[in-house]
């Protein structure tokens, strides 16, 4: 009996600690992740400029969150950002057409270099991020309302009798859910619409593509419309489940460039499952299991170090270790993408 | 306009603009704006080595250049001989268990045939190592970390004069850049690019975490100096006289006053040092590019450009693309390093924290590119331009913004929320400007001038 609370007890800790919020983190990554390899598919570079891509799209629905509480639109149970999200998404997509009119366009129609397209998205980055930090500011942003916990961590204790708490954030189911939805929709469209299909096409092959009659442009106009609007709903998402802080977005990069990567470039499916690997590795890596060891372990038997086996602000080294196995193992990556 | 008069024009404006804000705001402004510039153009002269020469894209510039600050601190600073004492012989076992853990490894990787078994071997090896190193390793920091943590918890350096760490800086980039070369050279730039990113960003939180190496973020401050101290030379003989005969007498012919003097002195000593640094940097950049003019003009720098502009072609003419892309990004990369030192020396400390890859990874980009991607005079040019635009960019728009603010009210939120993101303005304006001169000037102000030899 004791042994069988002590078993239920380390999988409260361990769900409430790495699997709900790897489940949450690794939705995020995916959804930024796809975004990355869709462009990379199509128009073949790495954005550099995806990152603070995402801060734009959140930063805008904050400012339409806050339009919306100040007119007094709010519910009591979901976030406002769920209204303010479909404006937000209409906005990034405006910004995105506009730079790819105005920046990447002319590298497209010179057939320049791909790294040509990378510099670019460098100067890209630049200006989003200046531009989000002009008009927001540079600090911590909460825009989070309604209810903050489906399940309580005193409550989930008092139900089940268990010494271990788990608490349930809502933002953390919305955003399992709205990932598994937007993936849904993601590959309704890739797999049934002409205009999926055609996408696929361009980004099997190119010349092939061209020479059936599909319309570049209108290929690539698609392609910066679904990732700005899937990057502006990883942006919120994160966003909401932490706090917007417009220079964590660009520390997100290296994560969802792994994740990308780790499921074969240019294959959306493969960067779903990458993004969940990095976030697993990320979590599990620098969590201390000292506690879980203790409930697992022969009474009496505690470890004595933290059981952490890498302290927190070394999470970047996780996708980078990734990023490197990945490269000397198997460089097409999971599903067989494009090696790069 | 052919490229001689390009280069004299363009460094002629330049020359113009610090002057002006030489008369303009202060010489010591000036002084200090021209220092950062020489400092960013060796960076920039590194970058455009594995840019420029070998279209190398490396977004990992941070990494060098913090690793020759680290050097800076590790050559200049004087032992912490109680935190050797106590820390030092388990900090030695933890290295021997890596360095014996490295050696097993490689032996099972030799030895084994490919497969399960020696993934198997791999990993026992590889999780052994890793407990034992962490045993050590874990009592040699906390011993470390609690010798005196307000003044000095760390290993402290060799106490050599901090010159030295130039070249150590360099040395110690090199290394750096030849263990990242091992990982991920060979393979197309953009995976290049995440990878030495993510080198860039692990390194920076290694430097911020290991409090036993680098006092992490609790900064190393008063580094030692190659020039004299400001207070020092307010108090020396001779600088008074040196002084004393530009700016003792006023216009009219009649001495000043003592106090107008020994403010004068006090400015004067602030310029003299700078001037000193200036000296030294500048030393630096003109053998720098002595190196990097004769390697180019080189059939080594033929080579170069051949592999850049047509990887398969130059492999077919037998050429080790992978290797002497390794051996540029080396080279390149211990020019940054030992930018990096200087920049600490600089500084005169080690602040972690302050290394952000806008700042010290893209900046340089915008730098080698506005400057012209190939030339190692405009990589000069671009790191002057660039750098002046940027430490300038942020009290003009302070300017601008003061001006827009008269319309508004002291307590306006707008105005406040204006007067807090100003300093951001710059970051629009180098995209900008960066954008704009990939599409209308991709070649940047100073073209890469095909060789006569052709």
């Amino acid at each position: 009996m004791e042994n069988s609370i002590d078993l239920l007890n380390a999988l409260a800790l361990i769900s409430n600690y790495v699997l709900i919020p790897s489940l949450s983190y690794g939705s995020q990554l995916a959804l930024g992740a796809v975004g990355v390899t869709l462009v990379f598919g199509i128009l073949r570079f790495a954005n550099f400029a995806h990152g603070e891509l995402m801060a734009f799209g959140c930063m805008a629905t904050i400012f339409f969150t806050w339009w919306f509480q100040s007119m007094g639109i709010t519910h009591s149970f979901f976030p406002t950002a769920l209204l303010a999200m479909p404006f937000a998404v209409l906005l990034t997509v405006l910004l995105v057409a506009v730079i790819d009119r105005s920046v990447f366009r002319f590298y497209r129609r010179n057939k320049s270099r791909p790294v040509t397209f990378v510099v670019a998205s460098v100067g890209v980055m630049f200006m989003l991020n200046g531009l989000v930090r002009i008009l927001v500011g540079t600090d911590e942003i909460i825009f989070r309302d309604g209810q903050k916990f489906l399940i309580k961590a005193g409550a989930f204790k008092k139900m089940t009798g268990l010494s271990e708490g788990l608490a349930l954030k809502q933002t953390q189911v919305l955003t399992v859910v709205l990932a598994i939805i937007a993936v849904f929709l993601l590959f309704w469209f890739l797999q049934r619409t002409r205009t999926g299909k055609a996408m696929r096409a361009f980004s099997d092959n190119e010349d092939l593509a061209l020479l059936s009659g599909i319309n570049p442009e209108r290929v690539v106009m698609v392609t910066w419309i679904v990732a700005a609007s899937l990057a502006t709903l990883a942006g919120v998402l994160y966003g909401l489940d932490k706090s917007f802080k417009p220079i964590v977005y660009f520390h997100l990069l290296l994560p969802i460039f792994a994740s990308a990567i780790v499921g074969g470039i240019g294959q959306p499916v493969g960067a779903i499952i990458g993004g969940y690997i990095v976030a697993f590795s990320e979590i599990t890596a620098t969590y201390a299991f000292k506690k879980f060891i203790t409930y697992l372990a022969p009474d009496n038997f505690a470890p004595e170090g933290l059981g952490q086996l890498l302290s927190t602000e070394y999470k970047f080294a996780v996708s980078f270790i990734i990023l490197v196995i990945v490269l000397l193992v198997r460089p097409t990556g999971i599903l067989r993408g494009r090696v790069l | 306009m052919n490229n001689k008069n390009r280069v004299v024009l363009s460094f002629s404006i330049m020359a113009l603009l610090l002057l002006t804000v030489g008369y303009g705001q202060s010489w010591n402004v000036a002084l200090a704006i021209f220092n950062m510039c020489l400092i960013s153009a060796v960076m920039s002269m590194g970058l455009n080595m594995q840019w420029g020469y070998a279209g190398l894209f490396n977004a990992g510039v941070m990494a060098s250049t913090a690793i020759g600050g680290l050097t800076a601190v590790l050559v200049s600073y004087s032992p912490v001989m109680k935190a050797w004492s106590a820390g030092g012989t388990p900090l030695t076992a933890a290295f021997t268990a890596l360095l014996i853990t490295i050696a097993f490894g490689l032996l099972v990787w030799k030895k084994i045939k490919k497969g399960f078994f020696r993934s198997l071997c791999m990993t026992a090896v590889v999780l052994t190592g890793y407990v034992f190193m962490r045993i050590y390793y874990d009592e040699a920091t906390l011993a470390i970390e609690a010798i005196e943590p307000a003044k000095t918890g760390f290993l402290g350096g060799l106490g050599l004069p901090i010159i030295f760490s130039w070249i150590a800086g360099g040395l110690a980039a090199a290394g750096l850049a030849w263990i990242v070369g091992r990982i991920s050279l060979g393979l197309r730039s953009d995976y290049f690019a995440i990878a030495t990113l993510g080198i860039s960003e692990i390194m920076i939180s290694i430097l911020k975490n290991e409090d036993w190496l680098s006092r992490g973020v609790k900064n190393v401050t008063g580094l030692d100096r190659p020039v004299p101290y400001e207070v020092d030379l307010q108090q020396s003989e001779w600088f008074i006289n040196l002084v004393t005969r530009f700016h003792g007498t006023a216009d009219d012919g009649s001495p000043v006053s003592a106090d107008i003097l020994r403010e004068t002195i006090q400015l004067s000593a602030g310029v003299f040092v700078k001037i000193c640094y200036s000296g030294l940097f500048l030393a630096v950049v003109l053998i720098i590019l002595w190196f990097a003019t004769r390697a180019l003009n080189s059939p080594w720098g033929r080579m170069m450009r051949a592999i850049r502009d047509n990887e398969t072609a130059a492999s077919a003419m037998g050429k080790d693309v992978t290797s002497r892309h390794r051996q540029v990004f080396i080279i390149g990369s211990a020019v940054i390093g030992i930018a990096g030192a200087m920049l600490t020396t600089l500084d005169g400390q080690f602040t972690p924290g302050s290394y952000i890859p806008l700042r010290f990874t893209f900046l340089i980009w915008v730098m080698v590119i506005i400057g012209g991607s190939g030339n190692n005079l405009g990589a000069i040019i671009g790191a002057f331009i660039t750098w002046f635009v940027w430490i300038e960019a942020e009290p003009a728009s302070l300017w601008l913004v003061s001006h827009v603010n008269v319309l508004l009210a002291e307590t306006n939120p707008l105005r406040v929320h204006l007067q807090e993101v100003a300093p951001h303005i710059r970051m629009v304006l180098m995209g900008l400007i960066l954008v704009l001169v990939l599409r209308f000037t991709p070649k940047g102000i100073l073209p890469e001038k095909a060789p006569e030899h052709y």
